[in-house]
This record gives C-alpha cells, sequence and structure tokens, in this order.
C-alpha cells in the first residue's frame, strides 16, 4: 500500500517535470532558431553596418540593411508611450488603490479589465479611423500617420497593465505604515505619496517595466498607424517599428533580405530578453524589499 | 443548477464543432493565395464556380503579388495570383505565368480635389519628391500626401515600372493592401494614391492621365497607359489536382471573361 502510493506521488511529480519542461524546451528552440537564423545576415552585412546603418532599401537594385531607423523608432516609440502612459496609469492607480469610493473603484476596475482585454487590431483600427484624421486635422500636417499617432496608441494599450500591476503593489502596503503616517499628523495625500508610493515602488517598476515590454512588442496597431516608410523617427513622420519591419516584409521576402529580417527579429528579442531581465530584477528585489 | 446548465452548454458547444466536419472535401478543394488587387475578380469567378459546382471549396488569401509567388513557389496553395509578370528570377525558378486578364492602375485622389486630370511626367515627378505641391499642378495650396505599396506589391510594381520611378518613389505611407489605399486616400483631401481600376469605388476619384480616362476599354485598346496583366502562377512540371485545373480551366476559357468584365478587369481571353 505505502509502496503504491510513493509511486503514485513520484508519477506525478514526474509528469509535471515534464510539463514544466516543454515550456523551457519552446523557449530554448525559439531562442536557439532565432540566433541560428539571425547571424548569418549580421555576418554577411557586417554588424555595424546593421546595427548603425541608417537607410533600409532591401528591395532596391543596390540593397542596403540598416536598421538604426527601427532601433531608434522602437526606441522613441516606447519611451513616449512610458512618458505619456506611466504618469496616468500611476495616478489612476493611487486614485484606485487609496482614494476611490467601493463603487467607483469596481467600476473603473471593471473598465481598466476591459480596456486590457481588447485585441490590438481593434486599436489599430480605431486609430486608423479616429485618430489619424484627427491629428491630421489638430497639428495641420499633411498626413496624420506618424509617430505620434503609435505613440498615443501604444500609451493606451500599456494603461492596463501598469494599473493592475500598480494597484496590487499600492494595495500590498502594510496598513500600519499608512496609520502610523497619519498619527503623525501627515493629511492623507502627502501619506499617499510620501509613504505608500515609496514603499510600493519595487512594484510600480515592474509595472513600468511590463508596459515597456508590451510596448516594445507591438505589431498590428502600430502597423496601422505609423505609415510604414523606414525613415529616421521624427514626431510627425512616417516611421517603422523593429516589428513592423519584420511584419510587412516577411511574407515576400527571399535570399538576403529574408535572414536580414530574422536578424531584425534576434535585435527584437535581445531587447525583449533585457527588459526582461530587469523585471526580473525589480520582482526579486520586491520580494526581499 | 449552474453545473447542468454549464454541461448542457459544453455539449452543445462539443456537437457544435462536429458540424464543420461532414461538410469537408467531397468535391475537392482549389487555393488560391496572392494579389489584393485581383480580389474583386478571383472572388467573382470563384462565386460563380462554387455556384455551379457544389462541392468545391474555394479559397483566396489575399497576401499581396510577391507573398502569392512565393506560397505557390513553395507549396502552400495551388494558383499563385500576381499583378504583375513573373521577373526572370521567378521563371528560372520553376513557375509558369498564365495571363488571365489587363488591368489598369487608377491613379486616385479624393473627391474634394479640384485636379482631374495629370500627365505621366507630372505623376512621375510628383512620385519622386519634385512636385510638392498641389497648386504647382493646378490644385489648392497644400502639400502633397504620397500613398503606395509595400515593395512586393504587384500594383507598385506595375506603377513604378511604367512611370520610371523604380527606387526612387518617396512615399509617406506604405500601405499593405489595394483597400488601405483607397481607405486612406478617401480619408485625406490632400492624398494622391494608385490602385486597382477593378476595386476603385466612389469613395475617390480616379484622374485621367494625359487625357485618357481609366476604363475598360481604353485599358483594352492600350491608350490608358497604366496598366498590368492579372496573371495566375504555377509550378512548372507539377500538375495541379484535378479540382484546382477544372478551376484553373474555366477561369481561362471564353465563358469566364463576362464574370472578368463585370468585376472590372480586361478579360485576356
Amino acid at each position: 500500500m505505502k509502496g503504491n502510493k510513493k509511486t503514485f506521488e513520484t508519477a506525478v511529480h514526474g509528469v509535471f517535470l515534464i510539463l514544466g519542461l516543454v515550456t523551457v524546451c519552446c523557449v530554448l528552440l525559439i531562442t536557439v532558431y532565432l540566433i541560428i537564423s539571425g547571424i548569418p545576415a549580421m555576418h554577411e552585412i557586417g554588424l555595424i553596418e546593421f546595427l548603425f546603418g541608417t537607410t533600409w532599401a532591401s528591395t532596391a537594385a543596390e540593397p542596403s540593411y540598416g536598421i538604426l531607423p527601427f532601433i531608434l523608432t522602437s526606441v522613441y516609440g516606447t519611451a513616449g508611450a512610458i512618458v505619456i502612459g506611466v504618469p496616468i496609469g500611476f495616478m489612476t492607480a493611487v486614485y484606485l488603490a487609496k482614494v476611490a469610493p467601493p463603487k467607483v473603484k469596481t467600476l473603473m476596475e471593471s473598465a481598466v479589465s476591459l480596456l486590457a482585454g481588447i485585441p490590438s487590431v481593434v486599436y489599430g483600427l480605431v486609430g486608423m479611423l479616429v485618430l489619424v484624421p484627427g491629428i491630421r486635422k489638430m497639428f495641420h500636417v499633411p498626413d496624420g500617420a506618424s509617430l505620434l499617432a503609435a505613440i498615443i496608441v501604444l500609451a493606451i494599450m500599456i494603461l492596463p497593465s501598469i494599473i493592475k500591476v500598480s494597484v496590487t503593489a499600492l494595495e500590498a502596503v502594510p496598513k500600519e505604515y499608512e496609520d502610523a503616517s497619519l498619527a503623525l499628523g501627515a493629511t492623507p495625500v502627502e501619506t499617499y505619496f510620501k509613504v505608500s508610493v515609496p514603499a510600493a515602488k519595487s512594484g510600480i517598476a515592474a509595472a513600468v517595466v511590463l508596459g515597456v515590454g508590451r510596448a516594445i512588442g507591438e505589431a498590428m496597431a502600430v502597423m496601422m498607424v505609423s505609415g510604414n516608410a523606414a525613415n529616421m523617427p521624427s514626431l510627425f513622420q512616417s516611421v517603422r517599428f523593429l516589428t513592423t519591419a519584420v511584419a510587412s516584409e516577411m511574407s515576400y521576402s527571399g535570399g538576403l533580405q529574408r535572414e536580414a529580417l530574422f536578424s531584425i527579429a534576434l535585435v527584437l528579442f535581445l531587447f525583449i530578453m533585457l527588459i526582461n531581465a530587469t523585471l526580473h530584477f525589480f520582482l526579486k528585489r520586491n520580494k526581499e524589499g | 443548477m449552474k453545473k447542468i446548465i454549464s454541461l448542457l452548454i459544453i455539449g452543445v458547444m462539443a456537437v457544435a464543432m462536429l458540424a464543420g466536419c461532414g461538410v469537408k472535401n467531397s468535391g475537392g478543394t482549389v487555393s488560391t493565395d496572392g494579389s489584393t488587387s485581383m480580389e474583386k475578380v478571383i472572388g467573382a469567378l470563384g462565386e460563380s464556380y462554387m455556384a455551379e459546382n457544389k462541392n468545391v471549396i474555394f479559397t483566396y488569401n489575399p497576401t499581396g503579388s510577391g507573398s502569392g509567388i512565393k506560397a505557390v513557389l513553395e507549396g502552400r496553395c495551388d494558383i499563385g495570383l500576381s499583378s504583375r509578370s513573373l521577373k526572370d528570377e521567378e521563371k528560372a525558378n520553376g513557375l509558369k505565368e498564365t495571363v488571365l486578364a489587363y488591368d489598369g492602375i487608377a491613379i486616385i485622389v479624393n473627391p474634394a480635389n479640384p485636379v482631374s486630370d495629370l500627365s505621366l511626367e507630372q505623376i512621375a515627378s510628383i512620385y519622386t519628391g519634385d512636385i510638392t505641391n498641389w497648386k504647382d499642378i493646378g490644385g489648392n495650396d497644400a502639400k502633397i500626401v504620397l500613398i503606395g505599396r509595400e515593395a512586393g506589391s504587384g500594383t507598385r510594381d506595375g506603377f513604378e515600372s511604367i512611370t520610371g520611378t523604380e527606387d526612387a518613389c518617396k512615399y509617406r505611407q506604405e500601405l499593405t493592401s489595394t483597400g488601405d489605399v483607397i481607405t486612406t486616400v478617401s480619408q485625406n483631401p490632400d492624398a494622391i494614391g494608385y490602385a486597382s481600376l477593378a476595386s476603385v469605388k466612389d469613395s475617390v476619384k480616379a484622374l485621367s492621365v494625359g487625357g485618357v480616362n481609366p476604363s475598360e476599354s481604353t485599358v483594352k485598346d492600350g491608350s490608358y497607359v497604366i496598366q498590368r496583366p492579372f496573371v495566375l502562377v504555377t509550378k512548372e512540371g507539377t500538375a495541379l489536382s484535378e479540382t484546382a485545373q477544372k478551376f484553373f480551366d474555366y477561369i481561362t476559357s471564353a465563358d469566364a471573361a463576362g464574370i472578368i468584365s463585370a468585376a472590372g478587369a480586361v478579360a485576356a481571353n
């Protein structure tokens, strides 16, 4: 009897291990495949020429494969989305966690969850039909499809992740800290910003990094509003991100162009791994602190 | 109560999933992939074929000419659709082209734009960035917004080769389908773009080129110069499946010419 139970336990543990390894295997497979497919083009084009070249003309008679415009566009686009999204998300989180009356809180939280669930194509569609003409009329530019449109769409897309994780972090601050602060005579607002927020800062940093991860990996929504011309980024210019560069050319590419696209994917993958490592670092500090 | 209801719903959904099974393949499938310009034409042909042959399933995947040519090369579809002729490398790879129809590439502007005629040289200068303001060609005082297609597009290839602007076009936006170009031009009063004549609707205005209005007859007699062939791409030496071959013979026959004309292109047969 006892032996049977023990073998059963070991068997189930084995099944768990195998299932867990499935995920690890997938990640390993993707990493290895990307590295193997991405390195040849970098080698042939030259690493400096590839990463720092400013012209991308993959189908021209004399092709050039410089991806600096894409790297800078992705960086600026994500930075812009963070600059707009984090203050709004952060303030909303403070409001939801500390100030909001319960009914308002439930209503707002459902709205945020709904926003989180909207697929990126819908964001892109609404952006294309409403935001792009809006930018054109408001700023008197010839065409609204630009970096600005992409930044606004990305900011709205990362709001839900920032809000949700920040709310969790703020609610996890021990009540004793806030009670002590209030007892010492601080006003509620002073307490929130000088006690609760610093106590939750690791969680809030994790929220921001999560938002960055989503913004840098977004392809569909951004493809419909940003214009897709391979220019160096500027706010009202038509731009192309790392993600859209791969998405728009992959289906018909061949030869060196296709390998170059894999190299772009590798660069993107490295960015995202960097962001994940940062997230991991912040989460670990959150657990200890 | 809740348990019973949820079990019932699961049961109904599971059965519904099986509903798709019976319909399968008593007549075979024919899959086409490629040019978005050919959507109306191939859609009309597919529909009429399916109406006459009840058991055949016809599918069309709008991915762009370049992508369609790749798809047939890799065996992912039966017939590739391209809105340009095959290049020499593509023919060397073992692909064969059959011209289905001829289609004009309409130069489209917003209906609110006062300009209605441009010469081929003016169009080329606009797209290479030599002319940047509508007022230089008789329109309003506004910057011209250039809308074009992605690099693998058959329409772009046709347009650039006829206007002589290969690798020199300065696009503001590079969109991935004919429909996108039409939508974008219809929303921006200063935009100019190019799209398949067969797909142009009332939401945009098609310019006349050098005084010639784009229409089926001017494409047919060649007076409307910006035109290109709609081409069916197949693999040399590999036979199509029976269903696909029948469909192929149907659409290249004289009976299908009426449907092709109704869809806005000029039948080759």
